[in-house]
């Protein structure tokens, strides 16, 4: 492996960390936007990872770059869609609050 | 590489060129007739389905990312002729005064989806792959957004958007490990590196887990539900149906190749998750009032059972899965299809408004009585066939145990499948819905689900020949 200073353990303890703390917060929040943003969290998570994984193991081809910008790319077009529907919940619930949000219930 | 090397992608370039004939008309059409596009739309779409069984040359593009087979067209011809009988059954229910001006929206949308689903069938890559499954999962959340008045519209479209964001999230985290493992994201260089040590094994966890999500398996299946009972029927209809076959078929391709080495490992999963999704579904199936919520619980077990083909890992079971998405293909959108006639006319959705049904729309009440035998595997139809090789499959591979429960739970599904039908023909009902007269595209959509259910169980050549091709490819 090549040094760069950095191991590749620690890129990949970050990514650990930020892909757990998403998923903590897409299930204890309560906001739907703070929870749109748990899902950003998860995704830049694994830029990390691709990025990581590309520049430290397979230097000579650029697979994990390309993927990591069109998660980019999609993750976008995701938050996009989501904010739309989220601003109709707004129109129609008049609060963006998933505890509020819930006439269907088993 | 020739120019003519793109028609391999013949299907994704012609529904690509509907898509954008379909913007083009909203512009050109004035306000008033903007429901022209849907009989225009109706005959592209019928077109396509039709050139989609000319015999196609099988090939690789862009490097591997996309490959076609003949398998993957037969894949693409059944979703095909789902999302033409979606759009025949939509047909009374777009033309409302009330949607007049999304018109172009609804069928963008989903013509979209089914290029996302067709470049995910095709693929050959993790990339290509990924961007599919999103083409094909973020229209939907705004499709079941679609009704922007009706609050359970909007959270059926929320609750789809956040799900689906969190599996493709906890799916990428499983294919970044799979590309830090294996350097490579194309599943011909992938195979021969995948083996059972603890990283890759943890990256088929969080795959499998958000593809679980997709097809909506156990576990995973909380979402399903909700966002069955919020979105327009005819929305509904085409998410249980064309969504969860496309991700059938993905997953099954994928599991068979990419992890075709940890085989041993991926049976055990699917044995578990098999067993919960059927009993789970049922039970929570016998307790539903709503039509909507019913079918929706009726699929999720159904999904249970399409396990029981992936399970044995061999060509035979490729055959019976494809074979039987087709069947439920038809049996399904039969069901849909009548609860969104009566829903369009009157707006009832419960199953006790369903009494006495018999006695005032005598047809509807038998293809829907067709449609829920087809379901519940009963034999003059097709239903018994497809559940029949699922099971055969399973039990070529010694799973006699599974099969024990999967009967068991056949047997608990033809109680709830009958409710319905009892309420129709038996149960009486003081003010039953009054008699009604279905237009002319209702008709001819519930006579396809129909004409398929019949003809798919009996004409063993069209079993044969999906026999032949997953053998063959």
């Amino acid at each position: 492996m090549l040094n760069y200073g950095i191991p590749l353990q620690y890129f990949l303890i970050v990514a650990t960390i930020m892909f757990f703390v998403g998923v903590y917060g897409f299930l204890t929040r309560k906001n739907l936007i703070t929870i749109l943003m748990s899902i950003e969290l998860m995704l830049n998570s694994v830029n990390i990872n691709f990025v990581a994984f590309n520049k430290y193991l397979y230097p000579d081809k650029l697979q994990g770059h390309f993927f990591a910008l069109i998660v980019v790319a999609v993750a976008a077009a995701e938050a996009a869609v989501a904010i739309a529907i989220i601003i109709n919940i707004y129109r129609r619930f008049s609060n963006i609050n998933v505890e509020e949000v819930n006439e269907m219930k088993y | 590489m020739a120019l003519s090397d793109f028609l391999l992608m013949r299907n994704e370039l012609l529904l690509t060129l509907i898509a954008i004939i379909i913007v083009v008309a909203e512009l050109a059409f004035s306000p008033q007739k903007q429901h022209k596009i849907v009989s225009m739309t109706l005959w592209l779409f019928f077109a396509i389905t039709i050139a989609g069984f000319i015999p196609a040359a099988k090939g690789v593009l862009f490097g591997g990312m996309f490959h076609n087979s003949e398998l993957t067209i037969l894949m693409k011809n059944i979703l095909n002729i789902a999302v033409l009988i979606v759009f025949i059954q939509s047909y009374s229910w777009i033309k409302k005064p009330e949607n007049n001006y999304k018109i172009a929206e609804y069928f963008l949308l989903i013509v979209s989806t089914l290029i996302g689903m067709n470049f995910m069938i095709s693929s050959g890559d993790f990339l290509m792959f990924y961007l599919g499954l999103e083409l094909a999962t973020i229209p939907v959340a705004a499709l079941a957004a679609y009704d922007r008045y009706k609050n359970k519209s909007a959270e059926a479209g929320v609750k789809l958007i956040l799900s689906s964001a969190l599996s493709s999230a906890i799916l990428l985290y499983g294919i970044s490990m799979i590309y830090g493992s294996t350097g490579s994201i194309y599943f011909a260089e992938v195979v021969p590196r995948i083996s059972s040590n603890p990283l890759q094994t943890l990256a088929f966890i969080f795959f499998f887990a958000g593809m679980a999500f997709k097809i909506s398996l156990v576990p995973f299946h909380l979402w399903a539900a909700d966002v069955y009972e919020g979105a327009p029927i005819n929305i509904t209809s085409y998410l249980s149906v064309v969504s969860k076959g496309a991700a059938v078929f993905i997953f099954t391709i994928i599991l068979f190749t990419v992890f075709s080495p940890v085989m041993a490992m991926w049976k055990d999963v699917l044995y578990i998750i098999s067993i919960l999704t059927m009993t789970v579904g049922n039970l929570f199936a016998l307790r539903q009032q709503n039509m909507k919520r019913f079918l929706a619980f009726s699929s999720i077990a159904q999904a249970g059972f399409i396990l029981l083909g992936i399970i044995d890992g061999s060509q035979f079971g490729m055959t019976s899965v494809i074979y039987f998405v087709l069947i439920y293909v038809f049996s399904n959108l039969g069901a849909f299809g009548v609860v969104a006639a009566i829903s369009n006319v009157t707006g009832k959705e419960t199953m006790s408004d369903y009494n006495g049904f018999y006695r005032t729309n005598p047809k509807l009440s038998l293809v829907m009585m067709l449609s829920l035998f087809s379901l519940a595997g009963i034999p003059p139809v097709a239903g018994f066939f497809g559940k029949f090789f699922l099971f055969a499959s399973a039990a070529h591979q010694g799973y006699y145990w599974l099969v024990f429960i999967a009967v068991l739970n056949a047997t608990i599904s033809l109680y709830y499948y009958l409710m319905p039908v009892k309420a129709m023909f038996i149960n009486k009902s003081d003010s039953p819905i009054v008699f009604f007269r279905s237009d002319g595209m209702t008709r001819l959509g519930l006579l396809i689900c129909v004409a398929g259910m019949v003809v798919v169980g009996f004409a063993s050549a069209i079993y044969e020949y999906i026999r032949m091709l997953s053998f063959g490819g």
